[in-house]
């Protein structure tokens, strides 16, 4: 049990001192990708905390990323609050609607519950879209350079920008392992393997998935905002479906239910489209046939096929 | 004071009555067997009881106070404990784990947690593998994990559906021995198809047929009926 502690230790420990030194030699344009990378990452996280953690499949994340970066947005630009605080009630308007969407989508259970969280995305892109006024729709809206100081620190510098998106995805990924040790996660992981043992154990299932439902809705905002901040746009892109089926394709291949398997997937399904779509215009399917063979035979994802097979320790 | 009382309980499968008004109380320290052939409705009884079924009439009094429309992890709360018919597990975790989740619950800290595992664990004779997966003990073994599972949360009632279904005999004779243990502070209602358990722990047997209590008396009484022994053992092993 210590040996595997220790492991678990130098692992994380070491993913993370090689996620700080990458900075200082990478090129300009593999820095830039992996800052991106980790504030993705971070949504990731969120993702796989309901997904992996509590099996919960969400079709409809895309409304709690969005919900952070607009939250962020229109606080900074409309209202002209400082960044730091914008960041906060980025988070928080993720909160929010994540407990909204969260009481009501976890009265349906499975496939169910895709669609209705797919429905809540949906609604939340079309209010975007509906307040053209404000969301400047479509088109979205640049967050200005002097808005995106955040302490003094300029957030579009490059080695600022990789600080930042490296601070927030330590912090979420810290939080998330803290998290899985403590009794909190513990238990979430008791419903995942067995809802109805867990009930009869006295355990309040539903208040545990709705906490769970907030905790991922606000680590998605958490990215979302940070995003923003970080690249100076905020969008309805965001928000579309295809943000939503993000997070779920990248924990996949990652490993759901494993602590590094959204950073891993991330990384995998950026550079696999980055590299294929310059050898082939046909770099999607490229990307297709990998992910096919993919869930072939990992199906259980990148890190989740080495737990299986080298290191069962893994959290 | 009765830790459970229960009064004409019915529940209604569409036209299938399952449970059909059904009166039963266990006063506290009582060893209180439920027996009767297949689809007699014991286990939608105790399904009525830990509130895993909704009754459609009667209703449920627990320690003084009525949960008949309490949800299930509520009355667990209380002071109730169930294990299942069907072994109900978390296999991919360690014997440990499985009974730390149990425990969790009503303990402050993880040291707690960890003395309440590890003497609930002695308490089944599995201390031994508190380490191994779940998923690898011997389904005997299973069994009694989800007893110290029911332990480790001091219940007032302790609800055991079928315990020694595929126990071999030794393990049987180890399951009486623990029932001993377990009654000296608890109430346990338990649903058991063998009559040695029976006639050895039993204070009280109820005896269940077509959703109806068709006896309640002894273990002694039991055996002396004509009708529980026809309803029961089938009448070519009613003895004189």
């Amino acid at each position: 049990m210590r040996r595997d502690v220790q492991k678990n230790l130098l692992l994380h420990g070491g993913v993370l001192v090689a996620l700080f030194a990458l900075q200082f030699v990478l090129p300009a344009y593999h820095h830039g990708n992996v800052a991106r990378i980790m504030v993705l990452a971070t949504y990731a996280m969120g993702y796989n905390l309901l997904f992996g953690y509590v099996d919960l499949l969400s079709l409809g994340h895309a409304v709690f990323f969005a919900a952070g970066l607009y939250g962020m947005g229109i606080a900074v630009s409309h209202l002209g609050v400082s960044a730091p605080l914008g960041l906060m009630i980025g988070v928080l308007a993720g909160g929010v609607v994540g407990a909204i969407i969260g009481a009501l989508a976890l009265r349906t259970e499975g496939v169910a519950f895709m669609i209705v969280t797919l429905m809540f995305a949906q609604a939340g892109y079309l209010i975007i879209l509906y307040f053209g006024e404000i969301t400047r729709g479509d088109e979205g809206f640049v967050i200005q350079q002097v808005d995106r100081l955040f302490f003094g620190g300029d957030l579009s510098d490059p080695f600022i920008r990789y600080y930042a998106a490296f601070t927030v995805f330590c912090i979420s990924f810290l939080s998330i392992l803290a998290l899985l040790h403590s009794p909190f996660g513990k238990t979430l992981i008791a419903i995942r393997e067995n809802q109805e043992r867990a009930v009869m154990l006295g355990y309040n299932v539903m208040r545990f998935k709705l906490l769970a439902v907030i905790f991922s809705a606000a680590l998605s905002a958490l990215a979302g905002a940070t995003y923003g901040l970080l690249f100076g746009y905020v969008g309805a892109s965001f928000a579309s479906v295809q943000y939503s089926i993000f997070p779920l394709l990248w924990v996949l291949l990652g490993g759901a239910g494993t602590a590094l398997g959204p950073l891993v997937g991330v990384f995998f399904m950026f550079y696999l489209i980055d590299i294929s779509s310059g050898m082939t215009t046909a770099y999607m399917l490229v990307a297709g046939v990998v992910l096919v063979g993919l869930t072939l035979f990992a199906p259980q994802g990148l890190m989740g096929e080495i737990r299986r097979r080298f290191w069962r320790w893994l959290p | 004071m009765s830790v459970l009382v229960a009064k004409g309980l019915i529940r209604q499968f569409n036209g299938l009555r399952a449970v059909d008004n059904v009166t039963l109380e266990i006063p506290e320290q009582q060893v209180r067997a439920l027996i009767g052939p297949n689809g007699a409705g014991k286990t939608t009884l105790v399904g009525l009881l830990s509130g895993r079924l909704a009754c459609s009439n009667g209703r449920i009094d627990f320690l003084g106070r009525d949960i008949t429309k309490v949800p299930p992890h509520k009355r667990i709360a209380m002071g109730m404990a169930y294990t299942f018919q069907i072994t109900s597990i978390f296999p991919s975790l360690s014997v440990h784990e499985n009974v730390a989740i149990a425990a969790r619950r009503l303990c402050r800290n993880e040291k707690d947690t960890r003395a309440v595992v590890a003497d609930a664990l002695k308490r089944v004779s599995l201390a031994h593998v508190a380490n191994t997966d779940a998923a690898d003990l011997s389904y005997g073994h299973q069994r009694l994990l989800e007893i110290a599972m029911g332990l480790s949360q001091s219940p007032r009632l302790l609800i055991l559906d079928e315990p020694t279904q595929g126990l071999a005999e030794g393990e049987v004779a180890e399951f009486i021995k623990l029932i001993h243990d377990i009654r000296q502070n608890t109430t346990v209602l338990l649903i058991e198809h063998n009559m040695d358990v029976v006639m050895q722990v039993a204070d009280v047997v109820t005896v269940l047929n077509h959703g109806q209590v068709l006896f309640e008396g002894t273990p002694a009484d039991v055996q002396a009926n004509i009708e529980v022994q026809t309803a029961y053992l089938g009448g070519a092993h009613v003895k004189a």
